[in-house]
């Protein structure tokens, strides 16, 4: 018989309190949090189309909240997360092919990610304040 | 001795009980939104601060609206899926994951529908 006062104390994986924390496992659960963040921000992006349908007077005061200090804070955090989970979907699609599936390629590609999420957020918004 | 055919015997079984289906159609609305996204953001940052007016003959155009309708399906169907895997995994009771899977699909229909509908209002009035 084991002894149950003994038995549990081994540590279990993947526990995450011990486990040592790595990119590719912060960037697979970023890859899920910008995608439910995506889905919340949707609601922002209706609100612009269905006011444009309803009228002038609608459009108007979306799209002055959107233009609001309030409104640019949360279209940058869905910007930051558009592209993330853009970049990042793209590193999945080349997994699903079964390339750079090794550990190198793996923590690689998620550095690229990052740098790619980072450029096209800063470009996006130099743009969007230069054509303004 | 069951009188079902080997293969009626194990259709429907397998944990996700439908396949690669869900899976597959996630890539696809994937890869749909490479393009009709990079759209969609490159849009939004010549329209903003646009007039109404503006937002009316932007969208009026047939190829606009066409990309746009095409955006909102392959936008709402993957989010659809996506929320679908979350939801199932964190959500263990079998009744409240039904709920919820229900009430989060049901409510990104809705946008959906309310947003394909904006588009066409749109067209209409261009």
């Amino acid at each position: 018989m084991t002894d149950q006062t003994d038995g549990p104390t081994r540590p279990l994986s993947p526990h995450l309190q011990i486990y040592r924390w790595q990119w590719t496992m912060a960037l697979s659960i970023a890859h899920r949090a910008s995608g439910v963040a995506l889905v919340v921000g949707i609601l922002l992006l209706v609100w612009w189309l269905v006011a444009a349908a309803a009228g002038p007077d609608a459009f108007a005061s979306a799209q002055g909240f959107i233009g609001s200090f309030i409104g640019q804070i949360l279209l940058f955090g869905w910007s930051v997360a558009f592209f993330f989970h853009l970049c990042n979907g793209i590193r999945h699609l080349i997994w699903d092919s079964g390339k750079m599936l090794e550990l190198g390629p793996a923590q690689g590609s998620a550095m690229a990610v990052l740098v790619a999420t980072g450029t096209l957020t800063i470009l996006a918004w130099i743009i969007a304040y230069a054509v303004k | 001795m069951s009188l079902k055919s080997p293969l009626g015997q194990v259709r429907g079984l397998g944990s996700a009980k439908e396949g690669v289906h869900h899976w597959w159609l996630q890539r696809v609305t994937a890869l749909a939104l490479i393009p009709l996204g990079l759209w969609f953001v490159i849009s939004v940052i010549f329209m903003a601060g646009a007039s109404h007016d503006d937002m009316v003959a932007w969208i009026s155009s047939p190829f606009s609206a066409a990309i746009a309708l095409l955006l909102i399906i392959a936008t709402f169907w993957h989010a659809m899926l996506g929320v679908q895997v979350v939801i199932e995994d964190y959500v263990h009771n079998e009744g409240l994951k039904l709920a919820s899977l229900l009430a989060i699909k049901g409510l990104l229909m809705l946008l959906g529908f309310a947003c394909a509908l904006s588009v066409i209002v749109l067209l209409v009035q261009g």
